[in-house]
């Protein structure tokens, strides 16, 4: 979203931000911005020297006296510093690990100077509240959540791209009637709210009023505005076990309960997930045990971590075990995955009857597992066989069947 | 690797600050498509940084690769959405068709395989990037068509 305001409206954005820097006396502000939006980077370099000559940035704005310089500081990718203080850390050419707080930047910031840090779409609302009023501003959304919220709608949904809706519109509403319901005659199964640090909105929930508190209640964010829905074919415990992977990987490794737990919680996420075969009874109890160790592990992470990414770090988890606890318990106990995502358990076999012995599979097969002669049904080999599932990708007649 | 390019980079921050280390890499990696020894060793002159601070920089954001990439960079988007489409089963058809790994180049030179943490172009999820090029909606045969083409065009090259 705030990607699109930069490319499509820089000027928003910079008119916000003088606003801002005048109501504080700041005189000098920083855009950080993700090297991977290369246009947004070049649009918005545009539009400030624009501004620049005609004196809406620079020295002396509008003969007011009051200065400003803006600058564009490219991200190196790195999630965590989406914090703030991690943030201020990576401008100032070091490593993105966010520091304790107080000091809050507010007093002491980038540089130790006072600062502070406000999202791009929140910069860009300023202009237009202080060109209608406030009044303006408060006639659309919630009694507690002001405004519009702009959303990015993508994953297993008929209309993929941004929406702004005004703040208490039901998610309903946003899936099925903007977002034109699930494709392919799936059925909808949750919705993903908020980055890798928000939870998930299984279906008894649906009706549920988009605002901050609300959210809440249901044990996801608004953050990054992000929604992602998922249909049936999604398996859960691989959505939190991705989400975990993720934020293993991005954990700036500062705390240890977010740098240890984070991956402690994968592995155990990973055992849920993985093969059948040859386990031992010990490493049976050794799964079951692991699970219950969960929650506690989650708690502990969230109270003990430093800064938003740890103390959110669980979200997924929790969220998931929350609404889809029986998803887990097929995986655990029935060993099986009903959305026929978790490549481990699941077993693919060959429908003699319908398989032509083309050879086509055969030949693709990454690991030859499958084997059979031309014109004859081919046989899948279980030993060789890793779940790949590229054969029930390449065959022409349907014959390949998963469970 | 040409030092010139790299001395190019570093006049373009005359004063040597910390804050301008970051920048300094970004284009570096820009001109050269990584971030070489000799790039870090110069630019630890100019800052007055030893290497290991650099490499400390350098190695904490996603953003910089310390091996030189091939002809065709191939970035796939592991974000959310390319998730929930199957970009997992992209990623693993893609390691076993170059036989490489994230991260490593094919040994002809040819391909080098990178993960993104989200190219932002959710609403064409799964998403992946060859130097620069965006291609959308990628299943294994789309996965396969590609790779055949630019085989094609890195072998007439």
């Amino acid at each position: 979203m705030d990607r699109a305001v930069i490319e499509g409206d820089p000027y928003r954005l910079i008119e916000g931000m003088a606003i801002a820097a005048y109501g504080i006396g700041a005189s000098k502000a920083y855009v950080y911005l993700r090297a991977e939006y290369p246009l947004a980077i070049q649009r918005l370099k545009d539009a400030i020297e624009v501004a620049k000559t005609y004196g809406f940035v620079g020295n002396n704005i509008l003969d007011s006296g009051f200065n400003l310089e803006i600058v564009i500081k490219k991200g190196a990718v790195a999630f965590v510093c989406g914090e703030e203080t991690a943030l201020i850390k990576s401008i100032e050419g070091k490593r993105g690990m966010p520091k304790p707080r107080p000091p809050y930047p507010a007093v002491s910031g980038l540089f130790d100077k006072p600062t502070i840090i406000n999202n791009v779409e929140s910069l860009a609302n300023i202009p237009n509240i202080i060109r209608e009023g406030a009044g303006w501003f408060n006639g659309v959304g919630t009694e507690n959540s002001k405004g519009t919220k702009v959303f990015a709608l993508s994953g297993n949904i008929a209309n993929t791209g941004l929406v702004e809706v005004a703040m208490g519109t039901t998610l309903k509403e946003i899936i099925f009637e903007i977002g034109g319901g699930i494709p392919d005659g799936y059925k909808y199964k949750a919705v993903q709210i908020g980055g890798p640090s928000g939870g998930c909105i299984p279906e008894s929930e649906i009706d549920i009023q988009i605002d901050y508190e609300s959210l809440i209640t249901v044990g996801a964010m608004m953050g990054s505005g992000g929604l992602v829905v998922m249909d049936e074919n999604t398996c859960m415990v691989d959505v939190a076990k991705y989400f975990m992977g993720f934020i293993q990987s991005e954990s700036c490794g500062k705390c240890i309960p977010c740098r240890e737990g984070t991956r402690r919680m994968l592995e155990i996420l990973e055992r849920i997930a993985s093969g059948k075969s040859n386990e031992t009874e010990l490493e049976t109890l050794e799964r079951f045990q692991s699970v219950l160790h969960m929650t506690d592990l989650a708690t502990i992470i969230q109270d003990a971590s430093l800064c938003g990414l740890g103390k959110s770090a669980p979200n997924p988890v929790l969220s998931t075990l929350r609404w889809f606890r029986h998803e887990y318990e097929e995986h655990i106990y029935e060993r099986k995955c009903r959305a026929k995502v978790c490549k481990e358990l699941l077993t693919f076999t060959i429908i003699e009857d319908k398989c032509t012995g083309c050879t086509l599979c055969a030949i693709q097969c990454p690991t030859d597992a499958i084997l059979g002669s031309k014109k004859h049904p081919h046989y899948i080999n279980f030993e060789k066989c890793i779940g790949c599932g590229t054969c029930l990708e390449v065959c022409n007649f349907d014959s390949i069947n998963v469970e | 690797m040409n030092n010139n390019a790299i001395n190019e980079v570093i006049e373009k921050y005359p004063s040597a600050k910390r804050e301008y280390l970051i920048p300094m890499l970004q284009d570096v990696q820009e001109i050269q498509g990584f971030v070489s020894k000799d790039s870090v060793v110069m630019i630890g002159d100019h800052l007055k940084l030893p290497g290991a601070k650099i490499y400390g920089v350098a190695t904490f954001y996603n953003q910089f690769r310390f091996n030189k990439p091939g002809q065709f960079h191939i970035q796939i988007c592991r974000g959310t959405a390319c998730h929930v489409k199957g970009s997992v089963n992209v990623l693993e058809s893609i390691e076993r068709a170059l036989n490489i790994k994230v991260g490593q180049t094919s040994r002809d030179g040819l391909f080098s395989l990178e993960v993104v943490a989200c190219l932002g172009a959710c609403g064409l999820a799964p998403v992946i990037s060859v130097n620069g090029e965006f291609y959308a909606n990628v299943d294994n045969k789309k996965l396969f068509k590609i790779l055949k083409n630019l085989r094609k065009e890195g072998g007439t090259k």
